[in-house]
């Protein structure tokens, strides 16, 4: 499947390669490189290149391209999931994937990739069975590593891969038992400029961490299920359980995953938390630009991290405006205006206003931009989804449980 | 150059070579060449630490392809790895092995592949799967004996196994559809516990694999969608005489189990939160599904339009194929295809497409409002695409033609350039499909030919005016005179379009426009361009013909020729042609055939015979002897119980056992009851009997399953109902007493509770071949299958009985013992016997009963229970247990009396110390293959020809075993297992030379394989 792969960073060098099959010159690269070339934005790069005999497939992420050089027929989607997954592993193991961290750990990088993959093929993606296989790097082992000359792969052997349950190892000890999890709603909505709701749904997920000695069995159960009627799970949630009774029963990984998510489409009604009144308008060599933001529905809980972006059109040249909340920054280079309301405080709600600058001697923009919104609340559901209770079989302490809600804005914006 | 590496290299301490070989693996990864190290690092390749050893695995199979010779060095320390204790030393060893891609070791390979194949691990076996491709692209002309191991793998049960095995048989044979039949089953009841990699691989074959064994479900619906254009479901409530016609001339479409079967199985992975699965999924149910099934995807792919960009592009890209052909799929998402503006062009446009294919008459007004904002993005070529949109619109639905028509033409004052040209590219065409109501917007795009400079645009103008100048007969020459007087500074594009407008008015209105026409034409001949020249000639000549040249024939075409009526451009999605490759495919994702892409055959015409997924009931593998089932044991049992534990709470006390067989059951209950029915029906007289027997049966089970006080549910009673009809059934023979019949079966409910059975998968074998499992699992499975064999089963079990006690010696008790040949309900290792005490004296004997028992080693008996009395002249039987530790040996023991004792032996046949155990034919071999040598007896016997046809009843009437369908008609294949040890006992009978048979008995114990082999020569 996966022949060879490449990672490119944002200046266009490479500087990792791994080869599974008989190795593939770099010059294969230069396919990509030139797709680069033709895109506006690194964003914009198509995912499948094709070249007279390979197949480029790529994934950006984190301003690091992974391109992989494919042989023969294959579903890409298969290679670009596997790919993140390989990202993903990468930032559980250093906390971030980026260039300098994939260097630094050439090593553990290239076991990693190793173990992934044989000939192309997935072997082992389970973090919990890696992380068996080749420990993660910390400082204190680092230290030791250099000091006694040992290694950072195990070595005795793994056993969640040889077990039935892949995603958990055994022999899991903890002095205190405890399970969160997080219920985290982002809210997706395009407003127009009327204020009306064009289209809006939710996206919700539910992440879990678990640090439970043994091999517990979970049950978790909702106060409204029939909310969910779209979710996708963790490998471990038994899909018949879910589909008869509507609880989710799994045997967790231990530490941290994501256990379901879900989604709540445009067909059900989405309360929205925040609404967003705008005036914007050119005239001659300037303009007014004029946002006030307030919320409801928030069931009297208070929006946090509130953040208004707006990317102005090109002939903005700059802004001159004066919040009533919070401070404002402009990028001139893309134009972009964000303000950072932090805390809503209830009362008076928050507006900013001022002046644009329009370049002289260009007709003045047709378009306008689009608002952008960022916000947090806590400790609220916005679909209004509650979790009945956990319980626990197949041990016999009593562990710690805790359930947190949060409403994040997801892809919110404002037309205007 | 690499002195220093090489050094540390050869030292003996191990962080020194763990820092070089760092090093080493460093320079393997940014790239450069590290070649020249292979002797220095080779020699490490037995290191002890495990860290250097991974390291200069990852060097070796980078670079010993390139170093052959060299890398010879470091196989016999692979081939060593693959004998060792540990499991994952094991694999990867196996790993590595298969891949150095060095075409020398090739045979080692194959060894080490079939080795691994059998490994009692999971995982090294998994490893050989992987390894199959390995060898494969090393060396194709292995492909036959690669095949086999793939075919003995995929009936591997674990689920680490499955999906590598399927990768394996994509990549080495995915035309060997006959290798998948006897799997489909299993493969779809496993999908859900696969890896995720696994269910993709699975999936994907599976798709290709129904769509050469089942029939199309949307033949029926098509066939009159011809007729009928309207979507089924109305059809229902439409009373439209003439389809309710031709729905009943066509025949019932109805869906094979299996094709239902897969479709259930997939459907709850549009659950996974691999984007990848869920998109298998969505291809599988669009290219299998029956159409009104197939909208259950749309919600699951809707939701990965929230993924990573990669993954939205990629579905959006089936999405927009999807819609193309099937609207109503997606309908009720539109929303979710809205364009924000964070999202990149490329998904943008995609997003569009979707829209436009989803527009409808009753959805228009809302896409059209959508298109409006996006018309004003700042992305220009956004822009440009959502005007096409618009204009495709405006072609698919009518209605709505002269509102988008008069939207596009107030964008023909937008300021930027590209809107505009884009707009009058777009409004060219479809003006052309109803020019004469539009000639002011004709008018309004002649004025605009002055200021756009975008030579497309301007063309397109042009073209417009020379086609229709007659709606604008004053406009036309004036347009023509501006036109040529910019005619040397024009893009060719434009020129061409010049001078076609010249020699079209020259044609409408030569009295203005002849010089002019004349000048183009000038002007044409001495330019640059081949094509400018080419085309003024052929005007020239087309419309003022030379006097020389002038037959005049084609002058007089001329207008018939330049303005004819041309048919207006359809506009077509760029998605057109997309469905002919699979959806999710690689080749559907860059819309041309990539490499080793194969078309998704169509479905057959007629449905192929679908009895070749038809396995037979595998009984408890887990007892097989052998490396793979010692290991199999645990692994089973926990896997299911990861399931049943789910179940256990709703259905007390059916355990995993009748859970899953219940399932089985459930999804191939039509397929059982059809082969059971051909059963019954077929050739001769058994047809009422065991109607009979079925009929009789049934009521008092039931009775039975409700006496024994038992709250089942109700599948636990239908089973155990099914177990007891077996019961009857035999008791219709032999009538043992009713009280142990009660007996029996609470102790069959109780080993239910206890038991954990892998799954029966699904069972009866094809309807020549009867089956002989009267292990419990087979008993569990429905109704159906109970009834029919189980007769025919007591038939042969009921033969011989033995003297235990003369009745002269006994004092008028006289005692015989037979083998029913039912499994024994006191422990799984004893051998039921059956005795019958006859009083044949004139007074009552009482109190009959076990006595002193002489046991030799290892033997064990169950005694059976007291008998009271016995009325002269009458009997009673009753059963005992005995664990022969698979010795011939007899068993002696007392049987007193009220007033007496009789010594007395139990003498066993070989035949009776095996019991049946059921495999299927690959297995069979397989295990042929392990039990050689001095396991196996083989020789010679002739057989008359009047014996052949009921062999089967002849073997079985010697030896308890149990039919292996065989594929070939002249080899008779018997399999067994003995009862205490379980050792398996094979048997061949190879009758291909007339009137001379080839017998072969393989079993682990030699001494009862030769005894078999005696007896069952003897006998025939």
């Amino acid at each position: 499947m996966i022949h060879s792969l490449f990672m490119v960073n944002s200046h266009r060098d490479i500087f990792m390669e791994k080869h599974w099959k008989t190795a593939v010159k770099r010059s294969i690269c230069d396919y990509f490189f030139n797709a680069l070339e033709k895109a506006s934005s690194p964003e914009d790069i198509p995912p499948v290149i094709s070249t007279p005999h390979h197949y480029l497939i790529t994934v950006y992420r984190d301003r690091l391209y992974f391109v992989s050089v494919i042989g023969k027929e294959v579903q890409p989607l298969f290679v670009i999931e596997f790919l993140h997954r390989i990202m993903d592993t990468f930032v559980e193991y250093f906390n971030e994937c980026s260039e300098r961290v994939i260097k630094e750990n050439y090593v553990v990088v290239y076991e990693l990739l190793e173990e992934m993959l044989d000939n192309g093929f997935p072997l082992a993606t389970e973090s919990n069975v890696l992380k068996e296989l080749i420990k993660p790097p910390n400082i204190l082992r680092t230290v030791v590593n250099t000091v006694t000359g040992q290694s950072n792969v195990a070595d005795h052997l793994p056993t969640g891969q040889l077990s039935n349950i892949p995603w958990r190892r055994s022999g899991v000890k903890y002095a205190s038992n405890e399970a969160y999890f997080d219920v985290t709603e982002e809210v997706d909505a395009i407003i127009d400029r009327s204020g009306s709701t064009v289209f809006a749904e939710i996206h919700g997920s539910i992440d879990a961490c678990v640090k439970l000695t043994g091999m517990p069995d979970l049950t978790l159960s909702f106060v409204n299920p029939r909310m969910l009627d779209d979710v996708s799970f963790h490998p471990c949630v038994r899909f018949k359980r879910w589909e008869n009774e509507k609880v989710l029963s799994f045997v967790p990984p231990d530490g941290n995953f994501t256990l379901c998510s879900y989604h709540i489409g445009s067909q059900g009604m989405v309360s929205i938390p925040i609404y967003v009144k705008h005036n914007v308008h050119y005239a001659g060599s300037g303009g007014k630009f004029e946002v006030t933001v307030g919320s409801r529905h928030t069931m009297g809980k208070i929006i946090e991290d509130l953040r208004i972006s707006a990317v102005m059109p090109k002939q903005v040249t700059n802004v001159n405006l004066l919040p009533s909340q919070g401070e404002y920054s402009f990028k001139p280079v893309e134009k972009e205006v964000v303000w950072d309301v932090g805390r809503m405080a209830p009362g008076k709600p928050p507006s900013i206003k001022g002046i644009l600058s329009l370049q002289a001697g260009v007709p003045a923009p047709e378009e306008k931009p689009t608002v952008t919104v960022h916000f947090k609340i806590q400790q609220l559901a916005i679909s209004g989804l509650r979790v009945n209770r956990l319980d626990m079989y197949s041990e016999k302490y009593k562990p710690f449980k805790g359930v947190k809600y949060i409403t994040k804005a997801g892809k919110f914006q404002v037309r205007t | 150059r690499y002195d220093d590496l090489k050094n540390m290299l050869d030292q003996n301490k191990d962080f020194l070579k763990l820092e070089a070989m760092k090093r080493i693996i460093g320079m393997i990864a940014k790239g450069k060449n590290a070649s020249s190290l292979f002797p220095a690092v080779v020699k490490n390749v037995a290191c002890k630490n495990i860290e250097v050893k991974k390291l200069v695995y990852v060097y070796l199979e980078r670079y010993a392809e390139e170093q052959q010779d060299l890398a010879l060095l470091s196989i016999s320390t692979f081939q060593r790895g693959l004998k060792d204790h540990n499991q994952l030393i094991r694999a990867s060893a196996l790993r590595v092995l298969s891949s150095i891609r060095v075409p020398i070791i090739v045979p080692i390979m194959m060894l080490a592949i079939k080795d691994g194949m059998t490994d009692m691990s999971p995982f090294v076996r998994k490893t050989a799967a992987h390894a199959i491709p390995k060898l494969y692209s090393l060396d194709p002309d292995q492909k036959e004996s690669l095949i086999e191991i793939i075919d003995k793998l995929l009936s591997d049960r674990t689920t680490l196994v499955a999906g590598s095995v399927v990768m394996a048989y994509q990549e080495v044979c995915p035309e060997r559809v006959d290798l998948v039949h006897r799997h489909f089953r299993k493969l779809c009841n496993l999908l859900v516990d696969v890896d995720e990699w696994g269910q993709i691989a699975i999936l994907s074959m599976l798709t290709r694999y129904a769509r050469t064994q089942f029939t199309d479900p949307n033949k029926y619906y098509d066939s009159f969608d011809g007729i009928a254009d309207k979507p089924f479901y109305e059809e229902e409530s439409s009373s439209d005489s003439d389809e309710e016609k031709i729905k009943e001339k066509l025949p019932k479409y109805v869906m094979d189990p299996d094709h239902r079967l897969l479709l259930k199985c997939s459907k709850p992975l549009l659950q996974s939160r691999n984007s990848a699965v869920v998109m298998a999924v969505a291809q599988l149910y669009y290219h299998l599904g029956p159409r009104q099934e197939v909208s259950v995807v749309a919600k699951a792919l809707v939701r990965l339009l929230r993924g990573r960009r990669e993954v939205q592009a990629v579905v959006l890209q089936n999405i927009a194929s999807m819609t193309l052909m099937r609207k109503g799929i997606f309908e009720a998402f539109l929303k979710s295809f809205y364009v924000r503006s964070t999202d990149p062009t490329h998904i943008r446009v995609m997003k569009l497409e979707v829209l436009t294919n989803l527009a409808t008459e009753s959805n228009i007004s809302i896409i059209l409002r959508e298109f409006q904002t996006y018309v004003r993005s700042s992305d220009k070529q956004f822009v440009a695409h959502t005007i096409q949109a618009i204009a495709r619109c405006a072609t698919n639905i009518e209605e709505v033609t002269d509102t988008c028509l008069a939207g596009l033409v107030s964008l023909l004052s937008n300021r930027d350039e590209a809107v505009v040209a884009e707009s009058i590219v777009v409004i060219k065409k479809l003006l052309q499909m109803n020019p004469s109501q539009h000639c002011d917007i004709i008018k309004h795009m002649a004025r605009l030919v002055d200021n756009i400079q975008v030579p497309m645009a301007k063309a397109s103008i042009l073209w417009l005016i020379g086609e229709y100048s007659e709606f604008v007969p004053k406009i036309a020459p004036d347009v023509l005179r501006k036109a040529v007087k910019h005619f040397p500074s024009q893009e060719n594009i434009v020129k061409l379009q010049i001078i076609n407008l010249a020699a079209k008015l020259f044609i409408t209105n030569q009295r203005q426009t002849k010089l002019l026409a004349q000048y183009v034409l000038q002007l044409g001949k001495y330019d640059q361009s081949y094509d400018i020249r080419d085309r003024s000639r052929f005007i020239r000549h087309l419309i003022m013909p030379s006097s020389e040249l002038a037959n005049g024939q084609i002058h007089k075409h001329a207008k018939k020729i330049l303005l004819a009526p041309k048919p207006a451009p359809v506009l077509e999605s760029p998605f057109k042609g997309r469905d002919a490759y699979q959806l999710g495919s690689l080749s559907h994702a860059i819309n041309a055939e990539a490499n080793g892409y194969q078309k998704l055959p169509d479905f057959p015409e007629t449905q192929p015979d679908p009895s070749v997924r038809t396995v037979e009931p595998v009984t408890t593998d887990r007892r097989r002897p052998g490396r793979t089932a010692r290991s199999k044991p645990p692994k089973k049992k926990s896997f299911y119980s990861d399931e049943d534990s789910s179940e256990e709470s709703e259905s007390g006390s059916s355990s995993s056992g009748s859970e899953d067989s219940e399932s089985d059951s459930g999804d191939s209950s039509y397929s059982e009851s059809e082969s059971g029915s051909d059963e019954t029906e077929g050739p001769d007289s058994r047809v009422s009997d065991s109607d009979k027997v079925k009929k009789k049966t049934v009521t008092p089970a039931l009775a039975a399953a409700s006496d024994s006080g038992r709250s089942h549910s109700e599948e636990s009673s239908g089973e155990s109902g099914s177990s007891s009809s077996e019961e009857e059934s035999s008791e219709e023979e032999v009538k043992p007493p009713p009280k142990r019949q009660t007996k029996r079966k609470k102790e069959t409910v109780n080993l239910l509770d206890l038991d954990d059975f892998s799954p029966p998968s699904v069972s009866p074998s094809k309807s020549s071949t009867s089956l002989l499992t009267p292990m419990l699992a087979s008993d569990l499975q429905g109704l159906s299958l109970g009834g029919a064999n189980h007769v025919e089963m007591a038939g042969t079990s009921s033969g011989k009985s033995y003297e235990l006690l003369h009745r002269v010696t006994g004092g008028g008790l006289s005692a015989k013992y037979r083998y029913p040949r039912s499994p024994c309900i006191y422990s799984d290792t004893m051998i039921t016997v059956e005795l019958e005490f006859t009083n044949s004296s004139d007074s009552p004997i009482q109190n009959i009963h076990i006595g002193e028992k002489k046991l030799q080693a290892g033997l064990k008996v169950h005694d059976f229970a007291e008998i009271d009395a016995i009325e002269p002249g009458s009997s009673k039987t009753s059963t005992m247990g005995i664990d022969f530790c698979d010795t011939t040996q007899p068993l002696v023991f007392d049987i007193c009396t009220k007033s007496r004792k009789f010594n007395v032996s139990v003498k066993i046949p070989v035949g009776e110390l095996v019991k049946p155990v059921s495999m299927a034919q690959t297995e069979f071999l397989n295990q042929q293959g392990i039990l050689s040598g001095m396991n196996e007896n083989k020789g010679k016997v002739n057989v008359p020809e009047t014996i052949q046809s009921s062999i089967n009843k002849k073997v079985m009437e010697i030896v308890n075993v149990c039919i292996v369908p065989s594929t070939q008609s002249n080899i008779h294949r018997y399999a067994g297992k003995t009862a205490h040890g379980g050792s398996v006992l094979l048997l061949s009978i190879d009758l291909s030379e007339s009137g001379e048979a080839k017998l072969i008995v393989n079993c682990d114990k030699m001494v009862i394989g030769s005894m078999v082999f005696k007896q069952v020569k003897e006998a025939l």
